[in-house]
């Protein structure tokens, strides 16, 4: 009887072995560069809590209160001194953190980045990235407005050599394709400052038939210049990310979409993945898991009205 | 006949024991909060990392950095003047290094180089504000501190179009200033090496030097130290000039390590050196403090700041924790120091 006992005590013990802890045991910290504070973060964090919830994981989400890279690299070293299973991250600088997460890889921790970092992430030994790419969701964007007929168009960048900003003027010109001409307007952050260009831009040229703008900071002031020159709702306007104001636009139907990288996702998978990687192994085949763009059009504009109020877009 | 002569003992002197001596000492307060806040994040989260080799060396770098600062901090404080911009000092220092390597191709080492001499340049207009309008150093440098960050930012905006400057990594490799001020020896960070070998610098001078004399007394009292021949003036405008070293010894650590400047960066620290040399047993009003307090100061605002997150704590009350943690701290070396100096 003993003997028996002491069998399938190893039995199960080799088998837990097999398949790696048990999920109450699995603990992954995340460490991302914008605090639960900032309500785009916060989002995330609601992906990150609700993934925990789901799996049945331990999950920790570290940030820095204000953008501080060198802090952001401090949070990661401390988590790998406290061993987790495994480790997200978010990669807005790699040169800053690269020392930290390569370390985090050669202890043994699996890492999976999310939201920025889809160029880097593989030189610095990461296994996924979850994200939107912004080359993709400008394509995206042209895409959409080429069926709707655009032949001009012009891409609202208000900081021309911010490459994640580029790549998505870049993108948006190569998916509306050849028959249509794309010009970049670059402009400011100020709100009146932009809000002139763009007036000035679309008087000029009133051929100008679509207009992209690449967030609130350049949509919401190329709203207001729509509006000045009566244009509201008869050019085809597009923008980056949400706002409060740019839903109600949607809703008005005076825009035409807003792309929504829908980082909640962000949040949410890349839990799951490492859960199942921490468990059994397991990764999904593509290196990068696009969680945009996700286009919210006047129809679904409501719903995500009320989604964003509640923490989830 | 010639007796060893009997040491001549006074009978109104008391003897004060070494015990006693110790404890009167000020940065026992600090010295007894770092002990306590170890012993409580040992017992915590010990076996969560706390007490590992790399959270150790987690936490002792966060520790080192602030010490740089609260070091020098901890001389002018005890001088009785406050520098509150030394935060936009980081940002500015770190810009000049950057945009000088990477928009102006310098070499590193002379990058630095000018740093350093615009950091004299910014202690030295500090201190000469003071001394010529009176005004007290806590405006003089708040008005520096909107100053130099608001200059950082037109500046680098100007040149670069941006508000960060990356691609030092490639510019540092192989130079001989960097290499002092980047990399680890014997699993060390180098900045805890600059964090000591500043501590001892600072309590050499404090406590050994005339100069040392001078900062007290005019921290003390700096119209009886005129008075006295101490060159009141030229004492602050010198430590003025420290704590803007200290800030760019902190930026170029931090520009090295990140590969990048950012004209955000060091915002608050200003007031994280202060708490640092406060906890460490200095007066707000000057002419009476420790270098070696300060420096147990930033140990248990370091210990605090990265053993917070061992203990699992949800990260959304750190800042809670943090201020409670502080605000212990400073009352057990305020109680301390009361106990121990009370005549008895």
């Amino acid at each position: 009887m003993k003997r028996l006992l002491l069998f399938s005590a190893l039995l199960a013990f080799g088998l837990a072995f097999a398949q790696g802890p048990a999920r109450a045991d699995i603990r992954i910290i995340v460490v991302s560069h914008g605090s639960a504070a900032d309500p785009f973060w916060s989002v995330v964090k609601n992906g990150v809590d609700q993934a925990a919830a789901d799996m049945g994981v331990s999950v920790e989400y570290l940030a820095p209160e204000i953008f501080d890279m060198p802090r952001m690299a401090h949070l990661i070293d401390a988590a790998i001194a406290a061993r987790p299973h495994g480790l997200v991250v978010s990669i807005p600088d790699a040169d800053a953190l690269g020392r930290s997460i390569r370390a985090a890889v050669a202890e043994g921790i699996p890492v999976i980045s999310m939201n920025s970092g889809s160029d880097v992430f593989q030189g610095l030994g990461v296994l996924r990235h979850v994200g939107q790419t912004e080359y993709e969701a400008g394509f995206g964007a042209g895409q959409r407005m080429a069926a709707a007929g655009v032949t001009i168009a012009i891409c609202v960048n208000q900081e021309v050599g911010n490459v994640a900003l580029d790549l998505r003027c870049q993108g948006f010109q190569d998916g509306l394709g050849e028959g249509a001409s794309t010009s970049v307007l670059a402009v400011g952050t100020d709100p009146v400052e932009v809000r002139s260009a763009v007036m000035a831009a679309l008087s000029a040229n009133p051929d100008i038939d679509g207009v992209l703008a690449l967030g609130p900071l350049g949509a919401e002031p190329t709203i207001a210049a729509l509006e000045q020159i009566g244009r509201l709702g008869q050019v085809v306007f597009g923008t980056f990310d949400l706002s409060p104001l740019i839903l109600e636009t949607l809703v008005a139907g005076n825009m035409a979409f807003a792309i929504d990288q829908q980082q909640y996702l962000q949040g949410y998978l890349p839990i799951v993945f490492l859960t199942l990687y921490i468990q059994y192994g397991l990764l999904p085949g593509s290196e990068v898991i696009l969680t945009g763009p996700g286009f919210v059009t006047p129809e679904t504009a409501a719903q995500v009205i009320e989604l964003a109020a509640r923490g989830i877009r | 006949m010639a007796t060893r002569a009997k040491p001549i003992t006074d009978e109104r002197v008391r003897k004060v024991g070494i015990v006693n001596k110790l404890l009167s000492r000020p940065e026992l307060g600090a010295v007894v909060g770092a002990i306590l806040v170890f012993a409580f994040f040992s017992l915590v989260a010990g076996d969560r990392g706390f007490l590992s080799s790399r959270g150790i060396v987690s936490w002792l770098e966060v520790s080192a950095q602030l010490g740089i600062l609260a070091v020098a901090v901890s001389l002018l404080m005890i001088g009785g003047q406050f520098d509150l911009s030394i935060g936009s000092m980081i940002a500015a220092a770190g810009m000049v290094i950057a945009i000088s390597v990477v928009v102006y191709g310098w070499p590193m080492w002379a990058a630095i180089l000018l740093a350093f001499a615009f950091a004299g340049l910014v202690g030295f207009i500090n201190g000469y504000l003071v001394n010529r309008t009176g005004l007290p150093s806590f405006i003089v440098t708040l008005a520096l501190l909107f100053v130099l960050r608001g200059a950082t930012i037109g500046f680098t905006r100007l040149i670069t179009g941006r508000t960060q400057v990356p691609g030092l990594h490639p510019q540092a490799e192989g130079d001989w200033l960097a290499f002092l001020f980047s990399g680890t020896l014997f699993g060390l960070p180098v900045s805890i090496y600059w964090w000591l070998a500043l501590t001892i610098l600072a309590t050499w001078i404090l406590l050994r030097t005339r100069f040392g004399n001078w900062i007290f007394a005019t921290g003390g009292d700096p119209e009886a130290a005129r008075n006295a021949g101490v060159p009141v003036q030229r004492v602050r405008i010198i430590l003025f000039i420290g704590t803007a070293v200290a800030a760019t010894i902190f930026a170029t650590l931090q520009v090295l390590a990140a590969g990048s400047a950012d004209v955000a960066r060091g915002r608050l620290k200003e007031f994280e050196a202060i708490i640092a040399t406060v906890i460490g047993g200095t007066l707000l009003t000057g002419g009476y403090g420790s270098a070696i307090g300060a420096t147990f100061g930033a140990l248990i605002f370091g210990m605090v700041q990265q053993g917070i997150f061992f203990t699992g704590v949800n990260t959304d009350w750190f800042q809670v924790f943090l201020g409670v943690m502080l605000l212990i701290a400073v009352l057990v070396n305020r109680y301390i120091r009361h106990r121990a100096t009370v005549a008895k």
